[in-house]
């Protein structure tokens, strides 16, 4: 997705004497690939010992019954086989995380979109804009969650007793109600998520479309809405995929917010998958079945990531490089 | 002639007020959004500084009636937000060394040099973007009970000196548009492939390394999780499961929402000013190294 344009061709290729020795590297090159090897060394060292061997780890206590304080027993796939047919909690809380991706996910990219849009146009005190849109997402996320807590709570909070106030409404029970508290979750997320990282990198790819796609637009006649849909839209598309996928993938393992805010309740209205597998894992420590539960997750992200690459190829537009 | 003229000079006089009004509405607007966005921390600052009562009045005042300053010193020192505070920037301050210069290291190797599998190896570091904590947490809280790790910092820092995938790609984008040329001339020279990272790569990648540095921060800053599981004791809490633990200690009889509200903004602060310090790099470290897609 995010490596187009890599491997550089170095200037050693380019010289007489680099492949004197049909098959074999030369000195020069053998030591080039030894320091090579050297520099990414801690890397390597890291990724066995913190990633690819919990990840192998993780995968066999899947299979696995796993108390806390004994030794994992095989039990081959029961622990999958509870997950989809018996535990009810486990398709709830699958539910949950999939609508929180779907609500989500296309309002902030689609916010982040807007918002880069109307930062790129020349307003006056234009940067003082992208710092005040992009602050809400420096928030650490147990702060947001506490200042939003704050604002929408039910009797004192600023948001009910204005509507109570200026409209004579009663507003709704935010957190505390199970119709209210996804929703109330969403805000939060779209507070720090639209004018995040997401957003420079949506200004970056903006700044990236030829002036001259919008001249020659202009001389169609087309409006703002066309000038979007067909010059903006399809030179940012990869900007788009890539906001895409990171979303999807971040939206997915939502934990912080609602563990703070709801712990997942109300009635289970916030239960995510993250907070079931934190549940059974850390606080009924039945870390065989949180391993399953983590590698079911880990499944869906990969299928859902590589769904969405080879379909890409029909709506993403690669300025330049249309072979590749 | 003259009448077409007239006419074309009428319509751009009217085309310019149109964009005139347009762009002062467009001005309205963005103001307008700006200000809902910043609300949130203007209400907690606001509240931060009302008395305990004050706070819980209705309907709520905009404005504390004295600015009630001391809650913050009270928050730091009888809500202990001191000792998370500490905490956290222990936790921070070692594991972004650490992070920043192994990552730098990593993506040096990664754009500079040739040799067998490195495309692989790369496509493997990215693939760690894409990977869930939870499905490397629950060996890793095994791994860190064995090693007595559990209810230290260690679980927390000692990752980080491995590098992190983000930041080795960051950096290693941005490194492959620097001109090997520079490279090479100072290899002629004799100079060697350490002293050309840091005497030629590094001040180049000054804007790229603050990107990194800055998330690295807030990554670290803001972490939730794996405080929770790693840390068992309150008095190593870093400061957002401190902000967490507070609100939990919150009942009826002693109102602490004030203190909360001031917890909420010493938590976020830190994070501001670094970024105000480094803002003008960040933005150009997202720019320049061509993250799009």
């Amino acid at each position: 997705m995010a490596t187009r344009g890599s491997t550089t061709s170095s200037p050693a290729t380019r010289l007489p004497f680099a492949r004197t020795v049909r098959g074999r590297m030369s000195a020069a090159r053998r030591r080039e690939a030894l320091q090579g090897y050297l520099y990414i060394s801690p890397w390597i060292v890291g990724y066995l010992l913190f990633v690819a061997g919990p990840l192998f780890a993780s995968l066999y206590y899947s299979f696995t019954y796993y108390p806390f304080l004994a030794n994992p027993s095989w039990i081959g796939l029961q622990n999958y086989a509870t997950a989809f047919f018996k535990d009810r909690i486990f398709w709830l809380s699958v539910w949950r995380t999939v609508l929180w991706a779907i609500t989500t996910v296309p309002l902030g990219i689609a916010g982040s979109f807007f918002a880069a849009l109307l930062l790129n146009r020349s307003i006056r005190l234009k940067t003082v804009w992208r710092v005040l849109f992009f602050l809400p997402s420096l928030t650490p996320e147990v702060a947001a969650a506490l200042l939003w807590m704050w604002i929408l709570q039910p009797d004192i909070g600023v948001v009910n007793s204005t509507l109570k106030a200026w409209f004579g409404i009663n507003g709704p029970q935010w957190f505390a109600s199970p119709s209210s508290a996804f929703p109330s979750l969403v805000i939060i997320s779209l507070w720090t998520g639209i004018g995040s990282i997401r957003m420079l990198i949506f200004l970056a790819g903006l700044q990236g479309v030829p002036q001259e796609l919008y001249d020659a637009s202009m001389v169609d006649g087309v409006n703002w809405w066309q000038k979007i849909r067909h010059v903006t839209l399809p030179m940012i598309s990869p900007t788009i995929l890539l906001n895409l996928v990171l979303g999807i993938i971040g939206s997915l393992q939502v934990f912080g917010l609602a563990f703070v805010t709801t712990a997942g309740g109300p009635a289970y209205a916030t239960y995510f998958f993250a907070l079931h597998l934190y549940q059974t894992t850390f606080r009924s420590f039945d870390m065989g079945y949180g391993s399953a539960l983590a590698w079911f997750l880990f499944t869906v992200i990969l299928v859902l990531t590589l769904v969405q690459i080879s379909f890409s190829r029909r709506w993403v537009y690669y300025a330049g490089d249309a072979g590749n | 002639m003259q009448v077409t003229r007239n006419r074309s000079f009428s319509a751009n006089a009217m085309y310019r007020t149109r964009t005139r009004i347009g762009n002062t509405l467009l001005f309205l607007f963005t103001a307008f959004l700006a200000l809902g966005f910043m609300f949130p921390f203007l209400w907690g600052i606001s509240s931060s500084l009302k008395t305990g009562f004050e706070v819980l009045s209705y309907p709520p005042s905009l404005l504390p009636k004295v600015p009630q300053w001391y809650n913050y010193v009270e928050a730091w020192t009888s809500a202990d937000l001191g000792r998370f505070f500490w905490n956290s920037t222990v936790v921070t301050g070692v594991s972004l060394i650490g992070q920043v210069a192994s990552s730098f290291i990593v993506a040096y190797g990664f754009s500079r040099f040739r040799f067998p599998g490195r495309d692989m190896l790369f496509i493997l570091c990215l693939s760690g973007l894409m990977m869930p904590v939870y499905v490397t947490i629950i060996p890793l809280f095994t791994m860190f009970i064995a090693l007595g790790w559990i209810n230290t910092f260690r679980p927390l820092i000692v990752p980080t000196y491995f590098g992190s995938a983000f930041a080795i790609f960051l950096l290693r984008q941005f490194i492959m548009s620097i001109p090997t040329e520079l490279d090479e001339s100072a290899l002629i020279d004799g100079a060697s492939r350490w002293t050309i990272l840091i005497r030629i790569i590094m001040p180049n990648c000054q804007p790229a390394l603050a990107t990194v540095a800055i998330v690295g921060f807030m990554s670290s800053w803001n972490a939730f999780l794996g405080p929770l599981i790693f840390l068992d004791s309150v008095k190593k809490y870093t400061l957002p499961l401190g902000l967490w633990f507070l609100k939990g200690t919150i009942d009826d009889v002693f109102p602490r929402d004030h203190l909360l509200m001031a917890g909420a903004m010493i938590t976020t602060l830190p994070v501001l000013i670094i970024f105000f310090f480094a803002q003008n790099y960040f933005i150009k470290g997202i720019v320049m190294s061509g993250i799009k897609g």
